[in-house]
């Protein structure tokens, strides 16, 4: 009743006027929601050569950005198949600071250094699958509203790791884990290659398996898929469960990319992977995302942090961009909504 | 009340009216126009343009071309405010209530009643108590929340809302379709008790019996036009408005039947059924080939007990079994598993995704069918559903289309084809016609005899006693969570059905 009867009316209220331009209509289609996001992205790459010349549009400075992109990008992946799902999880970034700090402990890195790093990797999966099952659970069958369970789960991950860490920053010393993740492909560093690699497993099982087209019809109307005889709930807790692992991976990466593991981690990721899911043109009532929007959306904000960096503006400057950013997607979005929904 | 609206002036009269969206022109050329103190009724096929001629009517939408004039000056209403406080009110199918709020407050969302900022709530009390005695309804209290009305008081609690700001015209889009013979008749007498006030109403209703009841002229829309207008709904004849509104000539609406073989293996065996709550005792068994019908009142328990045999609600006693298994309780997996299908009776909120393409609502339920190790064949989804829909006459054809575009009989063809896909034993149907126009719902007949005939047990949900007792070869009649009759279809007719479901004496 809630969320599907709220969005109904929004798209029904007003007809679109008649007249169309070209560009609106360009914007109305499918490969034109994400034309708009490229542009957004071009404007961005034009903006820091003008304002910052070569030391933007230098090899270095553009794999820096994707390195930074990779982290809060493999979060964003599994955000989009929660969003999609008609859910919202707040507590991913508890969850990445919770897995990196259980991965990194002495007792996880002195079995690691005895048998080998990977060790290190699956921990941080295991805690964070762990987590986002827990979440899944307690919204599916505890049927806690998402929103409020995985806030708690913010405060208790956090908390946790805080315990756990001691409240201190804990360094990396395990040789052959910094070396892999350090390491480049074909020129390519790994951490970016670990986000294509999810990024295209993301589109794949998004729009080429039955877990995805369930992904849809759970959240685009729960009650009928029930009643089609897909297990809601249990494909629930999968959706939370998958972006828990994400966070356990993008512990990992985060974990290689500034060698400490710490219950500061991944401050206010659940804003910036919301934000990237929803620019990129993912509904947040549920019933309708796309993997490459997520993509688009996550280098739009790295590149407009980077450009602002250079040009030594400051967070809170970047702050204000960003939220203008959102504002203006989703107003944009709202308009394609009304359009196609007459 | 039948005093000759002939020669009164036209309160509304509507020419030439045009609408056009994206693609598709919606009203080409609607005419009629609505006297003080009648009822008018407004006829069409799902598809005809009569929600898109209310929507114009209360301001929702504004037309492309033609004229609106009201009591004889024309008017342009910019948005549903401006059309109430001229007088013109809707009252969709969907109310639009707020649940939480009180009576009082709803009556007046919108143009509360103030003072310098502070709400007059006594003075909205006040007021509403005297719309709802004038609706002849004192037993609603204006403190109540409204979300714990039942339907046919929120209905009437709508239409307190359109006379709220003397109201001289009221639209009712098929009002007649969510409330029972019982309630019908209620809201009957609430209408003539306001046109003996002068105030008109616009009726649209696809049961021809309420317009020859209700009725004083009828309009009839076919694509998005008039195709005649003033006719006298009590003396029309019913095959002539038929073939108005499909343009063919319908003979016999219900399809032949074949008695059911009595040595038919029995599919679906329910024994003992009860939820602990709405029904109990419920027996109920279904051959291969053979339609049972479960007639009763809205709120006997009959949906209730049709979503327990389905998994969709947990029993708490008694069993289900399909070609002699017993299902596990409450999970419609297993219900799905075992070869059963539902048609919801809320085909928009239960039964689609709205937002999705045709093929993709048609292979929801058969989706590991078209997968390999969990990848999906869209190819194969888009073949087979094309097949579909094209066997079913969905129009308009693609099977990419969204389906919130379709008519309702449209989309009744899309949740049937879903099922037809898994090629299921069981077939549950809830209202499968409601909201679905007399052409479309003789295919949706034709088609459920089909599956009948081809070993499908099929059992039929309906509020239409007619429908039951037409479509069924066996009928059952639920009263107050009990069953009271077990018979065959043709041993029973329409008066004793409606005897049973209102007195439940057994025969």
């Amino acid at each position: 009743m809630s969320e599907d009867t709220a969005a109904v009316p929004a798209q029904k209220q007003t007809p679109p006027v008649g007249k169309e331009s070209g560009i609106s209509a360009l914007l109305g289609s499918a490969a034109g929601r994400n034309t708009g996001l490229v542009v957004a992205l071009v404007l961005l790459c034009i903006g820091g050569v003008v304002t910052a010349g070569d030391r933007f549009a230098d090899v270095d400075n553009l794999l820096t950005i994707l390195r930074l992109a990779a982290v809060i990008g493999v979060v964003s992946i599994g955000m989009t198949f929660v969003i999609t799902g008609g859910g919202i999880d707040l507590s991913v970034g508890a969850i990445v600071a919770l897995s990196s700090v259980w991965a990194t402990t002495l007792a996880t890195q002195g079995i690691a250094n005895d048998s080998h790093w990977i060790v290190m990797v699956f921990t941080a999966l295991l805690v964070g699958g762990a987590c986002g099952l827990v979440n899944g659970a307690l919204i599916a069958y505890g049927r806690v509203v998402a929103f409020i369970a995985t806030l708690a789960s913010l405060a208790a991950a956090r908390g946790l790791a805080e315990i756990i860490s001691n409240r201190k920053t804990q360094i990396v010393n395990v040789p052959g884990f910094a070396a892999f993740f350090d390491a480049s492909v074909l020129g390519i560093p790994v951490l970016v290659v670990i986000f294509a690699l999810v990024a295209v497993g993301g589109w794949v099982l998004l729009n080429r398996t039955t877990f995805g087209r369930r992904t849809f019809a759970v959240g685009g109307n729960p009650e009928a898929a029930r009643l089609a005889g897909i297990d809601v709930r249990r494909h629930t807790v999968m959706l939370y469960s998958l972006l828990g692992l994400c966070c356990g991976l993008a512990a990992v990466m985060l974990i290689a990319r500034t060698t400490t593991g710490s219950a500061t981690h991944g401050g206010l990721y659940e804003l910036d992977a919301i934000a990237a899911v929803v620019i990129g043109g993912t509904l947040l009532s549920g019933g309708r995302g796309t993997i490459a929007g997520t993509v688009f959306g996550v280098l739009i904000f790295t590149t407009l942090s980077n450009v602002f960096t250079l040009n030594n503006l400051s967070i809170s400057a970047q702050a204000v961009a960003k939220g203008a950013i959102i504002v203006v997607a989703v107003l944009l979005q709202q308009r394609l909504a009304r359009r196609s929904g007459a | 009340m039948t005093s000759s609206p002939a020669r009164a002036n036209a309160l509304l009269s509507v020419q030439g009216l045009v609408k056009r969206f994206p693609g598709v022109t919606a009203l080409g050329g609607v005419d009629f126009d609505v006297r003080a103190g009648e009822v008018h009724c407004l006829l069409g096929q799902n598809g005809a343009g009569k929600s898109t001629l209310i929507k114009v009517l209360s301001g929702a939408h504004r037309p492309d071309e033609g004229e609106i004039r009201w009591r004889g000056e024309v008017v342009e209403f910019g948005n549903p405010t401006a059309a109430m406080r001229s007088g013109v009110a809707a009252i969709y199918q969907e109310l639009d209530l707020v649940a939480g709020l009180s009576v009082a407050d709803n009556v007046f969302l919108g143009h509360e009643l103030s003072t310098a900022g502070f709400s007059r709530r006594a003075e909205a009390r006040r007021r509403t108590r005297a719309l709802l005695d004038r609706l002849g309804h004192r037993d609603i209290s204006p403190d109540r929340d409204v979300g714990r009305l039942s339907v046919a008081h929120q209905q009437v609690v709508s239409m307190a809302r359109a006379l709220s700001l003397d109201g001289q015209l009221l639209i009712m889009d098929e009002p007649s379709a969510v409330l029972d013979p019982d309630e019908v008749r209620v809201l009957f007498g609430v209408i003539r008790e306001l046109t003996a006030q002068g105030v008109a109403v616009i009726y649209i209703s696809h049961r021809l019996a309420e317009i020859r009841e209700i009725g004083d002229r009828v309009t009839v829309l076919k694509d998005g036009r008039t195709v005649a207008t003033g006719l006298p709904a009590r003396e029309v004849k019913t095959s002539e408005l038929i073939s108005l509104m499909t343009g063919r000539v319908l003979d016999n609406v219900y399809p032949q039947r074949a008695p059911v073989d009595p040595a038919a293996p029995e599919v679906l065996v329910v024994r003992g059924l009860a939820d602990g709550d709405r029904f109990a005792g419920v027996d109920l068994t279904v051959r291969a080939g053979e339609v049972v019908g479960l007639a009763g009142l809205v709120g006997s328990g009959r949906s209730e007990i049709l979503e327990t045999v389905y998994g969709a609600r947990k029993a708490a006693e008694g069993t289900v079994e399909v070609d002699g298994r017993r299902l596990r309780r409450g999970s419609v997996g297993a219900a799905v598993r075992a070869g059963m299908g539902l048609c919801p009776e809320e085909r928009k909120s239960q039964g689609l995704l709205l937002d999705q393409a045709v093929y993709r609502n048609i292979t929801v339920s058969s989706m590991s069918s078209f997968a390999k190790f969990g990848f999906l064949d869209d190819r194969a989804e888009r073949a087979r559903s094309t097949k579909l829909t094209e066997a079913l006459d969905v129009r308009p054809a693609g099977v990419d289309r969204v389906v919130r575009g379709l008519s309702g009989g449209n989309q009744q063809k899309v949740v049937l084809a879903r099922w037809l896909l898994r090629e299921c034993r069981v077939l549950l149907l809830d209202e499968p016609t409601r909201g679905v126009d007399v052409g479309a719902r003789s295919e949706i007949y034709e088609l459920v005899r089909q599956l009948a005939d081809s070993g499908v047990a099929v059992v039929v949900v309906s509020s239409d006693v007619e429908e039951v007792l037409g479509l069924a070869d066996r009928v059952l009649v639920v009263r107050e969570g009990r069953v009271v009759h077990d018979g065959p279809a043709d041993e029973i007719d329409e008066s004793r059905v409606l005897d049973l479901v209102m007195e439940g004496q057994p025969a």
